[in-house]
């Protein structure tokens, strides 16, 4: 089933963010889902640039900015207060990149989704302190080059497994979007909206600038990046339903890495090794789901 | 009503009074008495607030940053290194306009762990904006802490209420527990300025440019000198309502004295003891103690303080490399006024050693008998210490 993407906007045309900027096209397609009754909270992140510099905004909906590492706690005081108030329209969300969201907020983020507080949190991801300027994060996945892993130093660490980390705490409903594949995140954002309790969605959001890349292909690479298996769609349900939303055809990883400047110092036994880590996380996503035994 | 209360359950009953809609806490000793009972009010419905049990102090602060920011009253209380770990956020608090209280209960900071009475750790926070009210006894903490969130809301910045660990937090003292009824005569349902709202929706605490920053800073600059004047306008309301007041500051026997003492928290009513004693030999001696250091009262010091001859200021903290922070702060008021008495500075009880009427009557003397003074501050009681020596 084809979802139709709705035509109300709640981003005013003009933003701050880079020409092709994944994490601005997240935002266009989330709100349109999320509608008016939503307040955003807004830790350090390229969001705190893209919304715009006082007196304007880009969001048509209130937004509270908060420091880097608040996101899950400021959001629980909203949630309080609306509460206190009656308020129970209005949806609270957290929308942090993967910096505040991987490392500096992942306490505060652990803590809320703990306490099972009624808000959505949204992690856009592009892989790397992009705002700052490229630094690696916990996000940035192996074999990256960054403004802080240059060189020889490219990183040698796996990404850090966001949705796992969550999928501990057992969340009520955690996802992966791309905004690459908008039915699939609007349905995702319509189910997260409609359920109680603390919902995870980690979008995958492209960023030409770190990733060296033309602003034409932003989208085209996320859509690989679905493809290669690097950042397979699915979703988790109270911690232990998973649901595979896409299964790709074979497609190598190659194709996908050889497109990007960040990427370009790896050998061919460099690929060779990332393509055998994506398959075995593959796999074990296909054993979590049921299917494959 | 006249009960025998812990310092720590007369912050309570004042909060329960306050009708607070959201409190946001992590526990520290000594402030954890405060939380506890706040749990139970909320969890028995004598108070109807959400209370978010968060995972850190600094969540604490960010999630009462988000409630205060939807228009609601808050309170959370803290101490120590959670103060400390707040402080990224009391500055947010204070930028952002939010009427936030705050008990913090004065303990020093580690190595080597103490939970016992210090101000270093508030003074610390002396540059974040937020208005701060030292108090001496348990009466006093309830009523400031009334006090505390009809100032906060007419100014729109946040305020500390700060009392010292155990001397007062943990000990019982007679408290009268004003009526409900009166109190929501003293404080109204809170109003807020301004809150987030889907109907009119805006974007708070977004990224500023230096065309608006400096005017934005300024504006906390004017309601903190407002604070200046209203805060003796609500004592006035206070006492209308309650028969009691303290003052920004309290002069006791000032009017003639020589040497003035200076003090604030629980060493005020040590104080008050030795000078009735030095009084009765024959000393012009005062006290005058300060209740009110954000903004810090510089024009009411000057008019106290300029007729002495000398001034001893009492600091339970210490700024490494400079001096006591009250005598610093105390200098910096007097330095412009021409032929202004000498400040002398003492440390005492610091890391919560006790500090008796030998010791302050000591301070007496040693102010007495001394022209100028001899250092920035003077170190009182401490014992000769056997350093590690290297063994042969």
């Amino acid at each position: 089933m084809q979802l139709k993407v709705p035509e109300r906007e709640y981003m005013y045309p003009g933003h701050v963010a880079c020409p092709g900027c994944g994490a601005a096209i997240a935002m266009r397609l989330f709100m349109k889902v999320m509608g008016e009754k939503t307040i955003i909270v807004l830790p350090a992140c390229c969001w705190s640039i893209i919304a715009g510099a006082y007196p304007q905004s880009t969001l048509q909906v209130p937004i509270i900015h908060s420091a880097f590492e608040t996101g899950g706690a400021v959001a629980s005081g909203v949630r309080a207060a609306l509460d206190i108030k009656g308020d129970t329209e209005t949806t609270v969300v957290t929308w942090a990149g993967d910096g505040g969201t991987f490392d500096i907020g992942f306490q505060a983020l652990s803590g809320a989704v703990e306490r099972n507080e009624d808000f959505i949190y949204v992690c856009y991801d592009n892989e790397a302190y992009m705002n700052t300027g490229i630094q690696r994060s916990s996000s940035t996945p192996y074999g990256a080059w960054t403004t802080t892993t240059p060189g020889q130093e490219w990183k040698k660490m796996r990404k850090k497994n966001i949705v796992e980390a969550l999928v501990a705490h057992r969340i009520p409903y955690a996802a992966t979007a791309n905004i690459a594949f908008p039915e699939d995140m609007i349905r995702k954002v319509q189910k997260a909206k409609e359920i109680k309790g603390a919902r995870f969605l980690h979008i995958f959001a492209s960023c030409p600038t770190g990733w060296r890349i033309p602003s034409e292909i932003s989208v085209k690479i996320a859509r690989m990046a679905v493809q290669t298996n690097i950042f397979p769609l699915y979703e988790v349900e109270g911690g232990v339903k998973y649901t595979i939303n896409y299964t790709p055809k074979e497609y190598p990883v190659r194709e996908y890495f050889k497109l990007q400047g960040r990427f370009q110092h790896l050998t061919d036994n460099d690929l060779a090794q990332i393509q055998e880590m994506v398959n075995e996380d593959w796999e074990l996503l296909l054993r979590k789901a049921g299917e494959l035994s | 009503m006249k009960k025998v209360l812990e310092g720590s359950q007369a912050v309570a009953e004042a909060v329960r009074l306050a009708k607070v809609s959201v409190i946001s806490a992590y526990p520290i000793t000594p402030q954890t008495h405060i939380v506890e009972f706040l749990s139970e009010y909320c969890s028995d419905g004598r108070l109807g607030a959400r209370f978010l049990r968060v995972e850190s102090e600094h969540s604490a602060l960010a999630a009462l940053i988000g409630a205060a920011s939807s228009g609601v009253r808050t309170f959370t209380a803290t101490s120590s290194q959670g103060l400390a770990l707040m402080h990224e956020l009391l500055h947010w608090t204070s930028g952002a306009r939010l009427p936030v209280v705050m008990v913090e209960v004065n303990r020093a900071l580690a190595p080597g762990w103490n939970i016992w009475t210090d101000q270093t750790d508030s003074l610390a926070q002396r540059d974040t904006g937020w208005i701060q009210l030292y108090c001496e006894n348990s009466q006093e903490t309830l009523d400031t802490t009334l006090q505390a969130f009809r100032l906060a809301e007419m100014v729109n910045l946040p305020v500390m209420v700060v009392l010292d660990a155990f001397y007062l937090s943990h000990t019982y003292e007679p408290v009268d527990v004003p009526e409900q009824e009166l109190v929501d005569c003293f404080l109204p349902p809170y109003d807020p300025k301004f809150q987030v709202d889907t109907k009119d929706p805006r974007a708070f605490g977004s990224l500023v440019l230096p065309n608006a920053y400096m005017e934005m800073r300024h504006n906390i600059a004017m309601a903190m000198e407002e604070v200046l004047s209203i805060f003796p306008e609500i004592e006035e309301d206070f006492a209308g309502i309650f028969g009691r007041r303290y003052g920004s500051v309290e002069p006791i026997a000032c009017d003639d004295a020589e040497i003035i003492l200076v003090t604030s928290g629980t060493v005020t009513s040590t104080s008050r003891q030795v000078i009735q004693g030095l009084r009765a030999k024959g000393e012009k001696v005062g006290l005058l103690k300060v209740k009110l250091f954000r903004p810090f009262p510089s024009e009411m010091f000057r008019r106290i303080l300029r007729p002495a001859k000398k001034v001893a200021v009492i600091d339970r903290n210490f700024s490494f490399g400079a001096s006591g922070i009250f005598a610093q702060e105390l200098r910096a008021a007097l330095c412009n006024l021409p032929g202004h008495p000498p400040v002398f500075g003492y440390i005492a009880g610091i890391g919560g050693r006790d500090v008796t009427t030998d010791i302050l009557e000591n301070i007496y003397w040693q102010t007495k008998k001394n022209e100028v003074p001899e250092k920035e501050s003077i170190w009182m009681g401490l014992q000769e210490v056997d350093h590690a020596t290297e063994s042969s």
